[in-house]
């Protein structure tokens, strides 16, 4: 018979259809789970939205309590709350995306179970909704960066601030891609669901959210590299140079973090292209 | 007629029990087989899904080759017994899951509803769930703004609509649901049995409007049901499934007895002291044997039962019962009340029922026959062919009742005839 069909069935795709327009087409859905995700977090509670702040305030406390004062770790000459805030905000997404992002066919077993949307949608809205909460987050930092600036100015805005919707883009893509690899992976395999929650706390400690870079390079020239190496070091430090005028941002490193970010996520979406067709059996 | 869904060579293997332990080496060892050109090593063993059988393989075949078409504007019921792969036909068309072997090409939109209210989140009022649902099914918000009223209508929720939907009525959650569904503007509709929920009324609103969107509207729709009566009313092609393989596909009202007979065991139920037996069973409509029990509503039925007795039995009286699709006794009828009874002779006689009308709601029944002495049941037989109870359409149409209220079969004379 000759007749042209929409669409067909089968059991492989070729692995370069990463499904983006089908994608696009949904585009609405993925707006109405970011709004899902928005308002059910702050539901029947009496702060609300506030609940956003009270995290990173605490944790800025701790930090500055624990690192800042009991371990005397340096922070460059910068305000301890400051130091800390930014690294821990601009951390937060990333890892938000990360655990997030490696759940998502566990979580979402149910509704995936049950009707079919391109999937990729269900991690897009995740970066995009933890988007939502970094934006809060970051309105704190301003808003304490502003109390620096009337008190004591310890800091100065530099150019680099400019790349902050790049530094954005890419701690974004970055979760994404890695979350996407891990939770195709977890399917079959619960394991790794244990190290993501563990690794992520332990790769903090490897990344420049608690010292400088410019310490650790002094202090660990031989070891130093585990933490230049980690994409998400050049993404604080610009961060922070930008905002604050102290870290160490170079074109290189900024380069290298790209690079790395595109090929995760492009490896990413195909393999969770791939795992998503049957994952329903084995889940 | 242009082709809506084609499947070809359909096929969908499971692994049964625990996914996990020594799955990493099963998974190296399938790589293996595929880069070195062979056949999956765990699919080739796969044997056929009878799940009470034990199997020597722990892969099995929910789908075996499956190869249908069917057309724009049919409305197709998939029909079979529990675990005969209907769920999993549906899983793969509405592309939750992928098949093993084979393929399914179509034309037009498919909206699925596998279960209603998916997505639906119990903190959200009723109205963000209506765009949330909507688009998950597939909707644009435009759309979904534009059929809003609509939906709210169809569900009859309106005073709830801003309430979260966690203190709503199991019902409404479901009405609410269903009417997302049923809105969406899609050239294929797949439905899963949903609609055992819900009151009687919105259930016959639910056929209703499946009724309308398949016949009206000229759209595509895949109805899978256990319910016989609602696959007939609605569905004028069907396809029965069994064990994972295609059984029979082709006009409902021919497919539909096969299933009966497919389902029921091939031995009537007994219950007595074996003293009687039914040897045969067979039923007339206006003079005319029909085979599979077929009966329009409002129709007279004669049932003629030849039994033997291995002794003489006096004050024997004879009831008929009529069980619905969901086992639930609709009506019955008794010799004894109407002071018939009757005397057997030792050998082979036969008793002639005969019902004047049958003003059953249109179902699959179960018909059971009870042949009683003295309050002792000398026989009891579940009858392996199902009474299909289906709407009169003609000119002197009785008001066919829609629940179990104004079920009854009227008049009812039982006569004995030795041969």
């Amino acid at each position: 018979m000759n007749q042209q069909y929409d669409w067909s069935i089968e059991p492989q795709n070729s692995l370069l259809d990463l499904k983006l327009k089908d994608t696009w087409a949904y585009r609405d859905l993925l707006w109405l789970l970011v709004r899902r995700d928005f308002v059910s977090f702050y539901k029947q509670t009496i702060l609300g939205p506030l609940w956003f702040f009270i995290q990173p305030l605490l944790t800025t406390l701790i930090f500055t309590f624990v690192f800042g004062n009991l371990a005397g770790i340096s922070t460059d000459g910068l305000p301890q709350p400051l130091f800390y805030m930014a690294g821990i905000t601009a951390w937060n997404y990333f890892a938000d995306c990360l655990t997030k992002t490696s759940t998502v066919f566990k979580d979402n077993a149910n509704i995936f179970g049950k009707v079919y949307f391109p999937r990729l949608i269900m991690p897009l809205s995740i970066v995009v909704s933890n988007l939502v909460r970094f934006g809060v987050q970051f309105l704190l930092f301003l808003m304490v960066m502003a109390y620096y600036y009337f008190t004591d100015a310890h800091f100065n805005i530099t150019w680099a601030i400019s790349l902050f919707p790049l530094v954005v883009l890419l701690m974004a893509l970055l979760g994404l891609g890695t979350g996407m690899l891990i939770s195709a992976m977890t399917t079959k395999y619960r394991d790794l669901a244990f190290l993501v929650t563990f690794g992520v706390q332990l790769l903090m400690y490897a990344t420049t959210v608690i010292y400088p870079l410019s310490t650790a390079l002094e202090n660990y020239p031989t070891y130093a590299w585990i933490i230049e190496y980690n994409p998400m070091t050049p993404l604080i430090e610009t961060f922070r140079y930008g905002f604050l005028g102290n870290g160490t941002f170079s074109w290189g490193a900024i380069g290298y973090t790209t690079a790395v970010t595109l090929a995760l996520l492009l490896l990413g979406i195909v393999v969770f292209n791939k795992v998503e067709k049957n994952f329903v059996d084995t889940v | 007629m242009s082709i809506a869904i084609k499947a070809e060579n359909l096929s969908k293997a499971y692994q049964l029990g625990q996914i996990g332990t020594g799955t990493i080496s099963r998974d190296l060892e399938r790589w293996y087989a595929r880069i070195g050109g062979k056949e999956d090593p765990y699919l080739r063993i796969g044997e056929t899904n009878d799940r009470t059988s034990k199997g020597n393989s722990d892969v099995v075949w929910s789908l075996k080759d499956i190869n249908f078409e069917i057309e724009q504007g049919d409305a197709v019921g998939i029909i079979g017994r529990n675990g005969a792969g209907k769920s999993t036909l549906l899983k793969v068309l509405s592309r939750v899951t992928s098949p093993t072997t084979g393929r399914i090409t179509g034309k037009g939109r498919i909206a699925s509803l596998l279960e209603v209210g998916t997505g639906f989140h119990p903190e959200l009022t009723g109205r963000e769930n209506i765009y949330l649902n909507g688009a998950i099914l597939g909707m644009r918000k435009k759309e979904i703004t534009r059929k809003f009223d609509e939906i709210v209508d169809f569900a009859g929720v309106e005073r709830y609509i801003d309430t979260p939907v966690k203190r709503y009525s199991s019902g409404m959650y479901v009405r609410l649901a269903f009417a997302v569904a049923a809105h969406l503007e899609s050239e294929i509709l797949i439905v899963d049995e949903v609609l055992a929920v819900g009151d009687a009324e919105f259930q016959k609103k639910c056929l209703g409007k499946m009724g309308e969107v398949s016949k009206g509207e000229g759209r595509t729709v895949l109805f899978v049901s256990h319910n016989m009566g609602s696959v007939k009313t609605l569905c004028d092609k069907a396809i029965l499934l069994n064990q994972g393989l295609l059984y029979a596909i082709g006009d409902a009202n021919q497919i539909i007895p096969q299933y009966s007979k497919a389902t029921a065991n091939n031995q009537s139920k007994r219950i007595g002291g074996n003293m009687v037996y039914v040897k045969a069973v067979s039923y007339y409509c206006n003079a005319i044997e029909v085979s599979s029990g077929e009966i329009l509503h409002g129709e007279p039925l004669r049932i003629v039962l030849q039994i033997e007795a291995l002794e003489d039995y006096n004050d024997v009286s004879i009831a008929l019962c009529f069980n619905d699709s969901n086992n639930q006794r609709m009506t019955s009828v008794w010799t004894k009340y109407n002071g018939q009874l009757f005397s057997l002779k030792k050998g082979i006689q036969q008793f002639d029922l005969q019902i004047h009308s049958l003003r059953l709601v249109p179902d699959a029944y179960q018909l059971i026959t009870y042949i009683e002495t003295k309050g002792q049941i000398l026989e009891q037989i579940n009858h392996f062919d199902e009474i299909l109870v289906t709407p009169a359409n003609h000119s002197k149409s009785l008001e066919v009742p829609v629940s179990g209220l104004g079920s009854y079969v009227e008049v009812f004379e039982a006569k004995l005839r030795y041969d």
